[in-house]
């Protein structure tokens, strides 16, 4: 039991070891920020289903450039950018773009198993694209992380409040002369680089406890636009970073670690989301409308039917 | 405000309406009722610019309709948005003024107090700090026309405002709508299955069917002679206690309360 404890939590010599990850420090806070910002929009887009698949096409280019030995980094992106064209091309109704999501994923992941295979090099190399990992971050790859990390803050900045507006409320937005839909297909690209530098430390598998939880989880404690990115960017460093800290001494992936940080975040801000609802949010609707003509105030279940 | 000429508009073969002239005036309360499938949402959408005429000339205040316009608001049907969503119903105001813009957008107290204030002129103050996913079907309405009151427009364009809505929060509504144009002289452009909730303040009504459509009054438009000529099948319009019931028109009842296909070509 002890020694199953000492493969999952080891501090020993930690600060030689911390010496050892700054790099993987730097890109975890770098990936926080763009995980936690881009995710509030794969979530008010319903996207999580994308980043998945892209995830696995982004898989299969980080492999084939393992396998050819050129830069890891530039592989995810090619792999990425071209999953996020093909499901911005085809798949523009929400549709239409899942059941091509699901076409091209398990090629994706086939493609990347194939390239794996046929690599003869480090074992661990080949399971860190999938599970993520934290020494393999060198200066270089650092630099094209922050490079398209910056890519994607330029373009969310201009992009921020038509984005907000379509991905909420398309048919106003599109009234008051949002491009709503050429909008889709560049999220998608945007989506797409955040997804192929965030392979890099969490793996593709678990793209999305950086690119969804975060983000969900804020969504649950505040309906604020400026504070839920701004919590769901400190939720997705703190996992980031927290979960390579933790995992430093270990020979586990680091995946697990922040998992199961984000999902215990998350799990926390779903509790604090239910006592608001019914307290702060919930309040009201015992409340007659105040200096309002309507004689009565609407039931409960009145309002839940009108949803449906 | 709105002139259209010889207007047609048609998909492909189908052709939705053609020959279409008709002046709205400032202050008018025009409705548009019709079928599924007739090209109400279709004239709305040629109205905000979204999609070209066929055939014929339209102009609003003068010029081509132009998308996202600031003479013109729109009030879509209502709808139930995720409960998550990140907005309270201020954001949802708000985007109206500035949503269109580019880059982040600092708020600033100048947009603040208009914001306010438009949410104050609907009656829409006390919940302005609520989640949009937590809003009542009446309550999103009140907030949908603040929104599209937001940059002060001349014409409203709405379409089916008062779909799902029950009898005290569909009035509240209208009357909002028409307060608004009395004070301030705004054309209402009012897409609708159902009359009966806005008989009151309609001025005109078009009437779209089959490809052909009727202009007039209520008492000149919705009668069995006219809507039978219109569908070209035998339509009784009823008025019983200050309402009006059309029977026999093929899904185009007076009380029907669908919306779904209503919603043709959307986006």
């Amino acid at each position: 039991m002890n020694d199953l404890w000492h493969q999952i939590f080891n501090f020993s010599d930690y600060g030689a070891l911390l010496g050892l990850v700054k790099n993987s420090l730097v890109a975890g806070a770098i990936l926080g920020l763009v995980g936690g910002l881009v995710g509030t929009f794969v979530v008010m887009r319903d996207l999580p289903f994308a980043v998945h698949g892209i995830s696995e096409l982004s898989f299969a280019g980080a492999s084939g450039a393992l396998l050819l030995g050129t830069n890891v980094v530039a592989g995810s992106l090619v792999g990425s950018l071209l999953a996020a064209c093909a499901i911005g091309a085809l798949g523009i109704r929400a549709r239409d773009r899942n059941s091509i999501i699901g076409v091209l994923m398990p090629f994706g992941l086939g493609l990347g198993v194939l390239f794996l295979a046929l690599y003869k090099g480090r074992a661990a190399n080949k399971f860190g694209l999938l599970t993520g990992q934290i020494v393999a971050v060198d200066t270089v790859q650092l630099s094209w992380l922050a490079g398209t990390a910056a890519v994607i803050l330029i373009l969310l900045v201009i992009l921020w409040r038509p984005l907000t507006f379509a991905s909420v409320d398309p048919e106003v937005a599109s009234a008051r002369g949002v491009p709503v839909r050429a909008l889709a297909p560049l999220f998608t690209i945007v989506l797409g680089l955040a997804v192929a530098i965030s392979i890099q430390i969490v793996g593709a598998l678990l793209v999305l406890t950086l690119l969804c939880t975060p983000a969900a989880a804020a969504m649950r404690v505040t309906a604020s636009p400026v504070k839920a990115p701004l919590l769901s960017t400190l939720f997705a460093t703190v996992s980031v970073v927290g979960g390579t800290m933790l995992a430093l001494g270990s020979s586990i992936p680091i995946s697990p670690y922040v998992t199961t940080i984000s999902f215990t975040i998350y799990l926390v801000c779903r509790g604090i989301g239910a006592v608001r609802t019914r307290t702060t949010w919930g309040r009201r609707k015992a409340l007659p409308y105040a200096g309002q003509s309507e004689a009565r105030t609407e039931a409960p279940a009145a309002r839940l039917a009108g949803k449906g | 405000m709105i002139s259209l000429r010889d207007a047609a508009l048609s998909y492909g073969e189908r052709v939705l309406w053609r020959d279409l002239t008709l002046e709205v005036g400032r202050g008018e309360f025009l409705a548009v009722l019709g079928p599924n499938g007739s090209g109400k949402t279709s004239l709305l959408r040629a109205l905000l610019g979204q999609v070209p005429l066929s055939a014929g000339t339209l102009t609003i205040d003068g010029r081509p309709p132009r998308r996202g316009s600031a003479i013109v608001g729109y009030i879509p049907q209502q709808k139930s948005l995720a409960p998550n969503t990140p907005l309270r119903s201020r954001d949802l105001v708000r985007l109206g003024i500035d949503g269109h813009r580019w880059g982040i957008g600092r708020g600033g107290p100048a947009i603040r107090r208009r914001v306010e204030e438009l949410l104050a002129d609907v009656g829409a103050a006390p919940y302005a700090d609520v989640p949009v996913g937590m809003l009542s079907g009446g309550e999103q309405q009140r907030v949908r026309v603040a929104q599209a009151l937001a940059t002060d427009p001349r014409i409203l364009l709405c379409d089916e405002p008062l779909l799902s809505l029950d009898l005290n929060h569909q009035r509240a509504i209208t009357e909002l709508l028409d307060r608004r144009r009395r004070t301030r002289d705004t054309t209402v452009v009012f897409v609708t299955h159902e009359i009966n909730p806005i008989l009151a303040m309609v001025d005109r009504v078009l009437y779209l069917a089959g490809g052909r459509f009727s202009v007039g009054t209520v008492s000149e438009v919705m009668t069995s002679q006219t809507l039978s000529e219109l569908y070209g099948t035998t339509v009784d319009v009823i008025r019983t206690g200050g309402r009006i019931v059309v029977a026999g028109a093929a899904d185009a009842s007076g009380s029907s309360h669908h919306s779904g296909s209503a919603k043709e070509a959307g986006t």
